[in-house]
């Protein structure tokens, strides 16, 4: 099944027509007994997660059945964590050695789970928020986790791996309502997170204590999700108002605390007119710079910036828009680390589809 | 709700219901194929009971026929609600239950919207927020004392 669309304003807008994209489904995976919320690829890109209103979170992976080609692929559910939660567990999210993952529930707590012979044991509870945890993220030293809440808190953990011993180092309570999301720099110690309050936020460590250092305002509705482009000089956002919304701050040659401070983050292009409805989730890829989109209406949606354009004011094309991905809401998109072009989504049709994205 | 003794709106007005729906002899037609209608979105949530009174959404002009407009072929279903007075405490419980007896009686390909009718509550947006954010509906849905009194809501009496 391919499937490409280009909506008629476009072609007006643009001269010659640039070469589209296509999202080929290769893989529906089920299993879980209620909605899905969120996937996540481990490091590697080996192994897919999952997490659902049924409590539990599923791995899923590839094995090589004799055949050719994307026929020759089996993916197939390789371990049920369950046991963990009491209640919908809402997000993901693996260390960067891929040997954790933690994952945080509607019962307010996180599970950090260790892999040890194939299968993956909760090895620690964290407790602290006051109820439903949204979200989590680990840094990309894998020395500090991100937990945040609807009690409206942002919590830091620092991890001892040697001693799988987690502290809470800032409990940062500056947005005014329920935090939906975190989300670390690509390479650096700075947390983006984003809230019910409409408003996005940065974090960064000063003198042994974490402060916000910056809000971007401008989303008129809830920000469900954010993903920093390669370089850390850029965050996209998704939001309930229907629209995506490029920031763009410090420049990657003055990567010190005081110019983080210092450089405002702007926002520089708002996608709107595509999504009907809510965007749930948004995924800017590492390797391709493409952008994928989910939302209630359905439909997915990836974008590439036009190179043409100065940096300072960038443009984005729809390369593709997939129509009915799945048959309800899809709330996750997240691409492949391995830059195979590979997107995983779900949704609340309790399936995680497999994509595989090309040119036409 | 057991807070009888201390009503918001001590005196509610009482409206006249609605007659009974009479099949059309289409839709006892079996090769039809009948499309669902705004009187049958109404049939299914006008008989949910106030949290406070003993009387229903439709008694109290909580909801209305001409509130409720639906599109089979586009998946929607969108529902205005009045609160009965501006300050109504109850008009998010209201609001979730009528969104819960559409999630639990609508095929799930309908998207539900549940809206305050336009200057009928003095909190008419964030109550439309908070219905219209399906994460907070979700974890609404699994604490328990609240399930109950949407299940007393929602329970045929």
């Amino acid at each position: 099944m391919l499937y490409w669309y280009l909506p008629p304003h476009m072609h007006k807008a643009r001269g010659i027509m640039n070469v589209l994209g296509k999202l080929e489904n290769i893989a529906s995976l089920s299993g879980h007994l209620d909605r899905v919320w969120h996937v996540s690829w481990s490091p590697s890109g080996k192994l897919l997660t999952s997490c659902s209103g049924d409590k539990t979170i599923r791995m899923w992976g590839t094995q090589w059945n004799g055949g050719q080609g994307a026929q020759g692929i089996d993916w197939t559910c390789k371990a049920v964590l369950q046991d963990g939660h009491s209640r919908t567990v809402r997000r993901v999210s693996w260390s960067p050695c891929g040997r954790l993952l933690a994952s945080v529930s509607f019962d307010g707590t996180t599970c950090i789970w260790s892999q040890k012979n194939a299968e993956f044991e909760c090895i620690t509870t964290l407790e602290g928020h006051e109820n439903e945890v949204k979200s989590v993220c680990w840094s990309p030293s894998g020395s500090l986790l991100a937990t945040c809440s609807r009690d409206k808190s942002v919590w830091i953990w620092e991890v001892d791996h040697e001693e799988d011993d987690y502290q809470c180092v800032g409990v940062l309570s500056v947005h005014t309502q329920d935090v939906k999301n975190v989300c670390w720099h690509p390479y650096k110690e700075i947390l983006a997170s984003c809230s019910y309050d409409s408003t996005i936020k940065m974090f960064h460590e000063e003198d042994d204590d974490w402060f916000c250092v910056h809000t971007l305002a401008g989303h008129e509705s809830t920000v469900w999700g954010i993903s920093f482009d390669k370089t850390g000089t850029r965050l996209a956002s998704c939001s309930d108002d229907k629209t995506v919304k490029i920031w763009q701050g410090c420049h990657p040659d003055c990567q010190d605390g005081d110019s983080f401070r210092s450089t405002a983050w702007k926002c520089v292009c708002t996608l709107s007119g595509y999504h009907t409805r809510t965007i749930y989730d948004i995924d800017w890829c590492k390797q391709s710079g493409l952008l994928a989109t989910c939302s209630g209406d359905d439909t997915i949606h990836v974008f590439q910036e036009d190179d043409v354009e100065s940096s300072h004011q960038p443009t984005f094309n729809l390369m593709v828009c997939v129509k009915s991905a799945h048959s309800e809401d899809i709330n996750s998109v997240r691409w492949n680390p391995d830059g195979s072009g590979l997107l995983a989504s779900c949704g609340d049709d309790g399936i995680i589809k497999v994509w595989k994205y090309g040119q036409c | 709700m057991a807070a009888s003794e201390r009503l918001e709106n001590v005196n509610p007005t009482i409206h006249r219901r609605l007659a009974e729906r009479e099949p059309t002899v289409d839709e006892e037609n079996d090769d039809i194929v009948d499309k669902i209608d705004a009187r049958e979105i109404f049939d299914l949530i006008r008989h949910i009971s106030d949290p406070e009174h003993p009387y229903s959404l439709e008694d109290l002009n909580v909801v209305s026929h001409s509130q409720v407009e639906v599109n089979d072929d586009e998946n929607w279903v969108k529902i205005m609600f009045t609160p009965t007075i501006p300050h109504c405490s109850m008009a998010t419980l209201i609001g979730l239950s009528i969104r819960v007896k559409l999630l639990r009686s609508l095929p799930p390909r309908f998207k539900v919207d549940v809206k305050i009718t336009p200057g009928s509550h003095a909190s008419e947006e964030a109550v439309n927020k908070q219905l219209a954010d399906k994460e907070r509906v979700a974890a609404a849905m699994e604490n328990n004392h609240l399930l109950e009194v949407v299940n007393q809501c929602l329970a045929v009496s």
